[in-house]
Formats: structure tokens, C-alpha cells, sequence
């Protein structure tokens, strides 16, 4: 996989840089990375938003609301699926705690932004204004980029490098 | 469900393997005796309306090998990304999967209307058959399938509600009955070579 190498740094470059640098957004300690919405199906009434949540201060923080004007209701859910396969979807009042120095993402089958009564439906490729708000670090308008449900997760290949400099991808799903 | 039955009911069944079924029919069996654990028991009678208005009966899905999932369009997050997964492993595939028929069943029949589910099934795939009922019917299926489904009230005065569900894709075999299930957590290459199996066993 030698031949490779050059092309990996490429890849890496453009993960690293162009990609993940257009959907970054920062208040205070708290770094919002990758934020999504899935396209909903034609004449679906909700959509979800996904993306991950970086706090880099000693302190914690918690998302504790969301606004916006596509939907009448914006809520944040949880999903959990028990051992038998049951799949529940409840708001969270209280919102979710992002710890010191911690990560949290929201991705399929765990946290996401519900967006309820959905006025005008997101087309793949539209960016939309959402407004998250934090108990400490306060309000931040973030764009969401809207994508095809396919893409699961991520709107951008994994990469991996191993200690050989060999490259392995794997796509989101 | 103590405890202990459900590690007897695994022994039964095989560790790993059959995880998805085994856990489907220990906790939606529910009689005394270990014949309920029987993965044979998922599947059975039902009538319902597919979203071109014609009856679909367990009659229909004699003769190929079939997956059914049960959801509801009003579901943001497992059911699109589940119909997204079916979809992706059609096209994996191809021809190998073309006589594989997929049936999307609503839980929420009292919001999903025939046009809406069509709408929403069609969206991932057009051979996806979505299959609707009255409650009863609704309820039939189910009973069949051993899928859970319960109304969730929202407490906001909005009159919203929301439907926990089975999330787990039934396989079923071309005789009927049931051969094994994909979980959520699934990989895509875990799913298909279940799927190849489902169709060598068909």
C-alpha cells in the first residue's frame, strides 16, 4: 500500500482542513463539530440533527435548549434500544450534560435534535440557522448543513492511519 | 423474566448467533413453557393495506424471502436511518437480492396515512411495500410478529405524541417463517451476509 501514501497525506489534508473547518463553530470553551440535519423523507413532519460537542474548559456545561424557524418545536431527544430490540425516543428536560474536558456526540440511535411540525422541508444541501443554547457558554447560532439519511454519522470518509503509513477508509456507515 | 430465564433461554437458543432472536421472543413470548422462546413463533396472520390500496396477507410473502420493519413516519432518527440501511443493502445486492421483498409497517396508523407512509417508504427505495391498518389489523401484525408498540404522550399540552417500537428488521424466510433479525447496531456487512444466507436458505 506504499503507492498510497501520497494520496492519504491528500486526504488527510482535506479532512483535516477544507472539510471539518467549514462546520466548526466555537462559543467560549465549547467546540461544535460537524453539524447536521438528515434530509426527512417528502411530507415527513420531523427531522434530526446530529453533531459532536467538545468542551474544553475545567468546568462542565450542559445544552439545555434549541431554537429555530424550520420547525414549530425543536426539542432535545434521546433514543435507547433495550435488549429486546425496543426502540424509545423521549425529550430530555434537563438537556445533556457536556463534562469538562469531555466530548459528546449526537448521532443516530442516541442523542439528537428533534425537530417537530417541520414548515418547510430541508433539501439536502440547504444550511440551516439553529440556535443551541448552553447554561453557562450561553446562545450560539449554528448552521446545519442538510444530508441524504445515507450518510450516516459523518459527511466525510474515517480515516485511520496505522504505523506503516498504510491508510484505511471506511465510510460512515 | 427473571434473570436466570433469560440466560436458560440463550443457552437454548446459542450465544452470539442468536442474539437479535433470542431476545425478540424471551421477551414478547412470555409463556411458561420454553416452546414460546421458539424463534418459529415470530410470524403469522395478518391484513393489511399496502400504499397502492391493495391487501397485502401473510399469503404474500410465500415464494421469496422477505425482511418486515415496523416504524412510523413521524420518527426522526431509527426508522430513516434503518429504511437508508435497507436501501444501501438492495443495492448491494443487486441482482443476488431481487427476489428480497421489504415491508415497512406503520405503528401509527392514526397519523401515518396511506399517501404519507407511500411518500416516506418510497423515498428510500420503490420496492418497499408500506403496509398500514386499522388498530386491529394494526395490532394483528403484531401479535404475528411479536413487535412491541405502545403510544408515548408528550407532556406539553401539545397533544404530540411519540411510539416506542420494535427496531429490529425481521428476516423471513419464502416459507413463512422466520429466520433471523438485524439489530440497529448492525453493520452494513454484517446485514448483507445475513441477508445472503436468508436467500440461500429461501
Amino acid at each position: 500500500m506504499r503507492f498510497l501514501r501520497p494520496l492519504a497525506l491528500v486526504l488527510v489534508l482535506m479532512a483535516t482542513g477544507g472539510v471539518a473547518s467549514a462546520h466548526e463553530f466555537e462559543i467560549g470553551d465549547l467546540e461544535l463539530d460537524h453539524p447536521w440535519i438528515a434530509e426527512p423523507p417528502p411530507g415527513a413532519p420531523t427531522a434530526a440533527g446530529y453533531l459532536e460537542i467538545t468542551n474544553e474548559s475545567d468546568a462542565a456545561d450542559r445544552l439545555i435548549a434549541v431554537r429555530c424557524v424550520f420547525a414549530r418545536k425543536a426539542e432535545i431527544h434521546e433514543v435507547t434500544i433495550d435488549a429486546a430490540g425496543t426502540m424509545q425516543m423521549r425529550p430530555l428536560p434537563d438537556g445533556i450534560e457536556i463534562p469538562a474536558g469531555g466530548t459528546v456526540t449526537l448521532a443516530r440511535g442516541g442523542y439528537h435534535l428533534m425537530f417537530m411540525h417541520v414548515a418547510e422541508r430541508p433539501v439536502a444541501g440547504d444550511m440551516i440557522p439553529v440556535t443551541l443554547i448552553f447554561e453557562h457558554a450561553g446562545e450560539i447560532d449554528v448552521m446545519f448543513s442538510v444530508q441524504k439519511p445515507g450518510m450516516q454519522d459523518d459527511d466525510h470518509m474515517d480515516m485511520d492511519m496505522d504505523m506503516d503509513g498504510t491508510m484505511e477508509m471506511e465510510s460512515g456507515q | 423474566m427473571t434473570k436466570r430465564r433469560l440466560i436458560v433461554a440463550l443457552g437454548i437458543l446459542g450465544l452470539a448467533a442468536a442474539l437479535g432472536i433470542a431476545a425478540l421472543a424471551v421477551r414478547y413470548g412470555g409463556g411458561e413453557n420454553e416452546a414460546a422462546l421458539q424463534p418459529v413463533d415470530i410470524g403469522g396472520p395478518f391484513t393489511m393495506t399496502d400504499q397502492n390500496g391493495e391487501t397485502v396477507t401473510e399469503q404474500d410473502l410465500l415464494g421469496h424471502p422477505s425482511l418486515v420493519f415496523f416504524g412510523y413516519t413521524f420518527c426522526p432518527d431509527v426508522c430513516p436511518s434503518t429504511l437508508a440501511e435497507i436501501a444501501g443493502w438492495l443495492d448491494t445486492l443487486g441482482e443476488e437480492g431481487k427476489d428480497l421483498a421489504v415491508y415497512f409497517v406503520t405503528v401509527d396508523p392514526a397519523r401515518d396515512t396511506a399517501e404519507a407512509l407511500g411518500q416516506y417508504a418510497g423515498y428510500f427505495s420503490p420496492r418497499i411495500v408500506a403496509l398500514r391498518g386499522n388498530a386491529n389489523q394494526t395490532a394483528e401484525i403484531a401479535a404475528s410478529y411479536k413487535a412491541y408498540y405502545k403510544r408515548i404522550e408528550m407532556d406539553d399540552g401539545t397533544g404530540d405524541y411519540l411510539m416506542d417500537h420494535t427496531a429490529a428488521v425481521y428476516l423471513m424466510k419464502s416459507d413463512g417463517t422466520f429466520f433471523d433479525a438485524i439489530t440497529f447496531t448492525a453493520t452494513p456487512e454484517e446485514a448483507v451476509a445475513k441477508l445472503r444466507r436468508l436467500i440461500a436458505a429461501s
